[in-house]
């Protein structure tokens, strides 16, 4: 068997490739369900119907990928431009503690000026934060892959301080949780009942307007040339050092925003379980979707139904949950393998 | 024609679509020089790879010394007695010239080198086919002349009865060339058999005894240098009989570029240049010869604004150049062909209508308020297209997917669209097809006409002799005075380049006489 490279890619098998992908994720994972003993089939009925299956399951998958989207756009704009961005958990904080600041008292607007202000406010102070690795990159060739890691902790970390110090809710019986957000400045719910608030709106719009950026403007055209081909870029005269402040000050801004809904949409107030990893799952959101702003919205739909669901399967079949990650973790490595294929054809002989 | 030592019979090899061998058959006697002739992508150096096992021929059968040839297995071919030095080639830098020919000839499990053995076995190789070398010296300290004698040496060692040279004098100088063909009619003299791949018609007219024409893929038809004209091999590879545009006389105007002791220190990795004049005028070709890596990529990013001179001065149309980023040249009016057009003429993913405005897209009407004018764009990349008769099944396609000659086709069509006063043409037909370069060598004529400054950095000295008013040779950094054409030969040529000549007497200039 060898493989060979294809002439173009037919459209209908970047499309499909994923979704493949996918079920063969699924199909290595009933192994596992297998060994753990359990009904392959139900197992995945009560994961689907964990995720999607009623109202209330829907709303709660929705609300999951409400910050997925925004880091996974993050992810998805860095990534294009070769900036490898994978600090989106701490531009998430960073977000957070904007909103915080500014958000719990210390200003107060109207509704509809309000919530734009505090998104705003958290998406400078994401994109700030992703400008000092960029900024080491640029000057001094720092590789931004290790610094924006590594300023995820030191993030944390801040925000433990501030948490256990200053910024200390007096009410909040002693937990180490900041002031909650003024009322002006919460999220409306979308939907009566349920926990899913305007940001997923906000998300979704952010993914229009992503994709919009990248095909139809000048910027997006300047990020993406930047990432295909560096050299021939810069060659070419495009302004190098400004594509990729751009693109970091966007990159960081959307992860910022994923920080403003947690805050101001889903808890209320800043506390040290803000996300369980959205600014690292963003990353695999990125991947399965191929790096497209609209691609992220069902990769972050899918992947949020995914740990949803795998909640109600653990409880209702007694599997581990820990199987969300390995489902997700596989499908990953399944679409980065069908990309291969989508390249080349396999040929016998 | 004696016995054959290799035959190749039926090989046959698609990649996808593409048939790159059509059914080829061959035979190579003893003693004798095969050339096999042919343009890019006619599909020789994909034969030679299945003759040597890197590839697996989708049908047909090799025999070497009368033995069928297993396939796919490059030891297999090692062992059968061929040889092989490819284009690009396969030496470890870091090891002396003694270690490279010995890598992989030793049994693993040997408990030590039998040096002193093979440095004996060397020396006489080395004496008795002209290949001087010295076995001590680390490979990356040589020049790419010795290196080459390096592959050859090791080829030797191994025995090899049947010596395959992939397009071995891109590389070399006209005088390392000859020295090149005195060494392979010194193999031939003790019975070895060389297969010598090329598209340059004057050198296997030198070299060959018999010439085997590839085109798409298949011989198209085999000669016997005696019985063959130079003009009967080009028709024959091309398909058509091929009008080389020639130079018209035109007075030069006034100066477009001068350079003036410029200097670039080359602390960052990349060449330098030492107090370099330079000035190009209207309606003139000013051709810069020298082997490759002499500061050729330095001087040509000084013009292209991607460096900015440490020492020195940059004129444009009398106006002096500062600080001035690619962009910033573009706008005064620099066309700048690269040296490499899949690495830094093309964004290959991206798609021909994109690369088209690669260097315009900033300006209205292809973007306004930061958004980008599809229809201006549209309608400007499809006049391109056609008027630069760029071969692709549409715009949208990746640039990736086009031959060598249509993406330089779109590469020249960015450039001069905008009418530059200067080019910058850098290697602008490396690797091309004789239709392409006959079209590359037009379309520099036509902005020569229109009356811009032309900056030809070439490795092609027939070229450079072609379309150069002037002629200047760089050399470690530093660049002769032009000489006009007329007054340029290419031994004179040939003995600056290796830094003789100008080089050797100052400023003085007698060398090209």
């Amino acid at each position: 068997m060898r493989l060979e490279p294809r002439e173009g890619a037919p459209v209908w098998l970047g499309a499909a490739a994923p979704l493949a992908a996918i079920v063969v994720a699924l199909a290595l994972c009933s192994v596992l369900i297998v060994w753990a003993g359990a009904p392959v089939i139900d197992a995945y009925l009560s994961l689907a119907s964990g995720a999607l299956g009623s109202r209330f399951a829907l709303s709660e998958t929705l609300t999951r990928a409400t910050p997925l989207i925004f880091t996974g756009l993050a992810a998805a704009v860095a990534f294009r431009a070769k900036l490898w961005n994978i600090g989106g958990e701490g531009q998430l904080y960073a977000g957070a503690m904007a909103v915080t600041w500014l958000g719990t008292g210390a200003l107060t607007l109207p509704p509809v000026l309000m919530i734009p202000f505090l998104f705003l406010v958290g998406a400078i102070a994401g994109g700030l934060l992703l400008l000092v690795p960029t900024a080491l990159k640029i000057y001094l060739k720092v590789d931004e892959v290790v610094t924006t890691l590594l300023l995820n902790f030191v993030v944390l970390l801040f925000v433990n301080f501030m948490l256990f110090g200053p910024w200390k809710d007096p009410l909040a019986m002693g937990w180490p949780q900041a002031a909650p957000v003024i009322d002006e400045g919460v999220l409306p719910l979308l939907v009566e009942k349920t926990r899913l608030h305007a940001g997923f709106i906000f998300a979704l719009f952010a993914a229009l307007l992503a994709w919009a950026l990248m095909r139809f403007t000048r910027w997006g055209y300047e990020i993406r040339a930047v990432g295909l081909n560096p050299q021939a870029a810069e060659f070419a005269g495009v302004p190098m050092t400004a594509t990729v402040v751009r693109t970091a000050l966007i990159s960081g801004g959307l992860a910022g925003a994923a920080g403003v809904c947690e805050v101001a949409g889903l808890k209320g107030y800043l506390t040290l379980d803000l996300s369980p990893g959205f600014g690292y799952t963003g990353i695999a959101v990125a991947m399965l979707a191929g790096l497209h702003p609209l691609g992220v919205i069902a990769a972050a739909v899918f992947i949020a139904g995914i740990y949803n669901g795998a909640d109600s399967m653990s409880r209702a079949m007694d599997i581990s949950n820990y199987l969300a990650d390995v489902i997700t973790a596989t499908a990953l490595l399944a679409v980065l393998a069908s990309a291969l294929f989508t390249r080349y054809r396999l040929r016998a002989g | 024609m004696t016995t054959p030592v290799l035959r190749l019979d039926g090989i046959t090899k698609r990649f996808g679509p593409l048939v790159a061998n059509d059914s080829i058959s061959l035979e190579l006697g003893g003693g004798e020089v095969l050339a096999l002739l042919g343009e890019n992508g006619a599909g020789k150096t994909t034969l030679m790879n299945i003759l040597f096992g890197h590839y697996v021929a989708d049908a047909g059968r090799i025999e070497a010394f009368g033995q069928h040839l297993p396939e796919g297995s490059p030891a297999a071919a090692i062992a059968a007695g061929i040889g092989m030095v490819h284009q690009h080639f396969t030496l470890a830098d870091n090891l002396t010239v003694l270690d490279n020919v010995m890598l992989g000839t030793e049994s693993l499990w040997a408990p030590r080198q039998r040096r002193a053995e093979a440095r004996a076995r060397l020396t006489a190789l080395e004496r008795d086919f002209g290949l001087a070398v010295d076995p001590d010296a680390t490979v990356g300290s040589l020049a790419v002349g010795q290196q080459q004698r390096v592959e050859i040496l090791k080829a030797l060692y191994r025995d090899a009865k049947i010596l395959i040279l992939d397009e071995p004098t891109a590389v070399l100088t006209p005088q390392e060339t000859d020295r090149l063909f005195d060494t392979l009619r010194r193999m031939v003299a003790r019975g070895l058999s060389v297969i010598f791949i090329s598209h340059k018609l004057n050198e296997v007219m030198a070299i060959a005894d018999r010439i085997a024409v590839l085109r798409q893929g298949a011989v198209v038809a085999g000669f016997d240098k005696e019985a063959t004209s130079r003009e009967e091999l080009a028709a024959a590879m091309v398909g058509r009989t091929l009008a080389e545009p020639k130079r018209t006389p035109l007075d030069p105007g006034r100066p477009v570029l001068e350079i003036q002791a410029a200097g670039v220190s080359g602390r960052h990795g990349g060449q330098r240049l030492e107090s370099v004049d330079l000035t190009a005028r209207e309606h003139e070709i000013v051709g810069i010869a020298g082997v490759s890596g002499n500061g050729q990529s330095a001087l040509a990013d000084l013009i292209g604004g991607l460096v900015v001179p440490d020492t020195g001065s940059l004129r444009m149309l009398g106006e002096p150049v500062r600080h001035a980023g690619p962009a910033a040249m573009v706008e005064r009016g620099v066309g700048r062909v690269p040296e490499d057009r899949h690495a830094t003429g093309v964004v290959g993913d991206m798609t021909v209508r994109e690369n088209l405005i690669l260097e315009d897209y900033g300006r209205r009407p292809f973007s306004r308020f930061g958004l980008l004018g599809f229809s201006a764009i549209a309608a400007w990349t499809d006049r391109l297209i056609a008027s630069f008769d760029i071969r692709c099944s549409s715009s949208a396609v990746p640039v990736r997917s086009l031959s060598g000659g249509n993406m330089q086709k779109l590469i020249l069509a960015r450039v001069l669209a905008r009418e530059p006063k200067l080019i910058l043409a850098n290697q602008p037909t490396r690797g091309l097809d004789v239709g392409a370069i006959a079209y590359v060598h037009e379309k520099l004529f036509e902005a020569r006409a229109r009356g811009a400054g032309i900056v030809l950095i070439s490795e092609d000295l027939e070229e450079l002799l072609a379309l150069s008013d002037r002629i200047a040779v760089i050399y470690q950094g530093r660049l002769s005075e032009p000489e006009p054409v007329e007054n340029v030969t290419l031994t004179g040529l040939g003995l600056s380049m290796s830094g003789h000549g100008a080089f050797e007497r100052g400023t003085d200039q007698s060398h090209a006489a």
